[in-house]
């Protein structure tokens, strides 16, 4: 599905991202750990298609497509969502409408028609029921005056109304209590299907329990070091990360 | 050099047909509004056009609209009933009482003032100079200062009509009244008119002033409109300004409160070649508000000036000043808020803010929030923003499928949408707010017959976003 080769890329001149590959099937859930500072939500971006990065050398093919050079939005039309470690505030635009514009236009770029009204007030209805979003919340603002744990559990929320078939959820853990993760993780796993994959990027074990993955990669210094199954979270854990650069010298 | 002289053509034109015409224009004045037209165009004289010189005007240049000639209507020469047919202004559900100016002069001239059973009088400024002589006199002028403005001084000396409004004391009338003021003419025009709105004790007034051209003939109207507003009284007043990229518009809005009064103005500038809109409040009651609030969309090479003075004459009042713009292209802005608490305007409270995005590299805005502070007990702010669209805004809601140009015209919307959204009548609210998005998209009908820079900028965009759901 995603197959990243020996990817290279900078912002302002300095190398981030230092030969980085990796390979998603469908149906898989992987997870990127690592320190800050090493790559990880630059990773997830480059993916998504934010410009501020240079892709210096390597691949990205998604679904036998190249996504460098694809647009944003084109991208998420191809089935790529991100999961925003820091979503952003809009005022002045309601979730509703924010919704239904990017379902319609996803429609429109697959060919076919917007869905109909009562269809969509009908698939709000249920992915806030299920991630426990309050009603109100649809009629306010994008994340406007969200909290940490809301703005996050309304990440979610928007991948279940846009059903991508690759979501990269960068550290969506983070700010959020023990109730809003366990909400997070079940809304997450409701949706795996499958034909469709994960990316979680996380600092900690604590997400991985109640996501599991089947693949953990460690991000260090712009490379992935290591891989491994979903014990080496654990280990990650217990050694910290000073056991992988140990190993690295 | 050759700027001043251009100048001096169209200042000695205006001279020479006040002098000319003199008997015509003031055929119906009442002794004090006699006076005051020799006495203004004495000041006008000596000020002549204001020109970038003076700190006002600094980024206003006025010397291409001057550098050209035109027609001074004295006479009402056009079939009123013309009007009706030629400008229909519909807003669905909205049921207002409708008066219009053409070219400057009252129409409907069968029944130029009417007086309702409630007692208010509405109609044409020029017949109430007839009517009621007494009552215009003791308003007219007052608070209008022509001493200090060149534009207010040729409009005082030279203007014949315009719109009368008089709300008796504990009138509340209940229907808006539309003021529109078109200009259509067969040739370029210069058109002085002059408005006056006086609000009695304890009354309530919604008022929608529209401007608007029909033709793409260059006009050049220069308006002054003056609201008294009595004790008690509110005053709800809305204008909508879209003028062909050829015109110039210059409004002046004279507000004078007294105590426990209020008066909120709504200025939605959505086309124009150059408009200034001089927005002058006195807060001279105790307990007297005001909110004052502006919208500007402007691009190709239009030009939009805000100058905004507020004045706390006397303790205990409120001013809430929310301007918002939006340039695109080459178009070029100015804001002006001068707020000034006077000495004994003490527990003052006085907020202003102007917010601008740039579409382009090329486009301007000079803004300069002022305040002018005496009194020591006030809670005053001020603050100005310009920035582009927000890119990290842009990305997130690209990145959920939505295409560069909605993504643009959803965040230019929701910057438009906190401004359009104080509109507390819902029937105008919606009209504004389509409006607004007609002209966002590049469809405006006025835009379409634009003829300085068709391009890119006025091909219809498909746009399928339902923004009525925002």
């Amino acid at each position: 599905m995603l197959s990243i080769k020996n990817l290279r890329a900078s912002i302002n001149k300095k190398e981030i991202l230092k030969g980085v590959n990796l390979e998603v099937n469908p149906g898989e859930v992987h997870a990127i750990m690592g320190p800050n500072g090493t790559g990880k939500s630059t990773l997830a971006s480059i993916i998504a298609g934010r410009d501020v990065y240079t892709v210096d050398e390597g691949e990205i093919i998604f679904n036998g497509k190249n996504l460098l050079g694809m647009s944003v939005n084109d991208r998420a039309c191809e089935g790529i969502f991100l999961g925003f470690q820091y979503p952003v505030e809009i005022p002045g635009v309601s979730m509703t409408n924010f919704m239904r514009t990017a379902i319609n236009e996803q429609r429109k770029y697959r060919g076919l028609d917007p869905m109909p009204a009562n269809e969509f007030l009908a698939k709000m209805e249920e992915k806030k029921r299920v991630l426990e979003i309050q009603a109100k919340t649809a009629n306010r603002s994008v994340n406007e005056g969200f909290s940490g744990g809301e703005k996050k559990k309304n990440e979610i929320f928007q991948m279940a109304m846009l059903e991508p078939s690759l979501a990269i959820l960068d550290e969506t853990d983070s700010g959020l209590d023990i109730d809003a993760l366990k909400i997070v993780a079940n809304g997450v796993n409701r949706l795996r299907r499958p034909d469709n994959a994960f990316i979680v990027i996380t600092h900690y074990q604590r997400l991985l329990d109640y996501i599991v993955p089947d693949i953990v990669h460690v991000l260090y210094d712009g490379k992935i070091v290591r891989s491994g199954g979903k014990e080496l979270a654990i280990e990650l854990e217990e050694k910290g990360y000073e056991w992988i650069k140990a190993g690295l010298v | 050099m050759e700027e001043i002289s251009v100048k001096n053509t169209i200042k000695e034109a205006l001279i020479k047909h006040f002098h000319d015409n003199r008997s015509t224009i003031g055929i119906v004045d009442p002794a004090r509004v006699a006076e005051l037209r020799d006495d203004a165009m004495q000041t006008f004289i000596e000020k002549g056009f204001p020109d970038n010189k003076q700190e006002k005007w600094r980024n206003t240049d006025l010397s291409r609209a001057l550098g050209r000639d035109y027609f001074y209507p004295i006479s009402q020469f056009q079939d009123s009933t013309q009007a009706e047919k030629i400008f229909k202004c519909e807003v669905p559900g909205f049921d207002t009482l409708s008066v219009t100016v053409l070219n400057g002069w009252y129409v409907n001239s069968d029944k130029p003032l009417s007086v309702l059973e409630n007692g208010l009088i509405v109609g044409s400024l020029r017949t109430a100079f007839k009517t009621y002589p007494e009552l215009v006199e003791s308003y007219y002028a007052r608070f209008a200062d022509y001493k200090s403005n060149g534009l207010t001084a040729l409009n005082t000396a030279l203007a014949m009509d315009g719109i009368f409004i008089y709300v008796p004391d504990d009138v509340v009338v209940e229907k808006p009244i539309r003021m529109i003021s078109l200009v259509n003419m067969t040739e370029d025009s210069m058109i002085q008119l002059r408005n006056l709105v006086i609000l009695g004790r304890n009354s309530k007034l919604t008022l929608v002033q529209c401007d608007d051209s029909i033709d793409e003939h260059r006009s050049f109207t220069n308006t002054v409109s003056e609201f008294y507003i009595s004790e008690n009284a509110t005053l709800d007043h809305y204008k909508l300004q879209n003028i062909n990229d050829h015109s110039t518009l210059i409004n002046s809005s004279w507000f004078e409160l007294k105590e426990g009064s209020s008066a909120s103005s709504n200025g939605i500038s959505l086309n124009g070649g150059l408009i200034r809109n001089e927005t002058i409040v006195r807060l001279n009651g105790r307990g007297s508000h005001t909110d004052l609030l502006g919208l500007y969309l402007m691009d190709r090479y239009q030009h939009i000036d805000n100058q905004v003075f507020v004045d706390h004459a006397v303790p205990d009042c409120t001013s809430n000043e929310l301007y918002k713009g939006i340039l695109d292209d080459h178009a070029s802005g100015v804001f002006n808020g001068h707020i000034l608490v006077r000495r004994d305007a003490q527990r003052t409270n006085a907020y202003q803010n102007n917010k601008n995005i740039l579409i382009s590299d090329k486009a301007v805005i000079d803004t300069k929030p002022f305040l002018e502070i005496y009194a020591d007990d006030v809670k005053c702010s001020h603050g100005a923003t310009v920035g582009q669209l927000d890119a990290e805004a842009m990305f997130y809601i690209r990145s959920r499928g939505i295409s560069y140009e909605n993504a643009r015209m959803l965040l230019m919307y929701a910057f438009a949408a906190e401004i359009v959204n104080k509109i507390s009548i819902e029937e105008l609210r919606n009209r504004i707010d389509d409006l607004v998005k007609k002209r966002l998209r590049g469809e405006l009908s006025i835009c379409d017959q634009c003829v300085l820079h068709c391009g890119a900028q006025e091909q219809k965009k498909e746009f399928k976003i339902d923004m009525s759901r925002i």
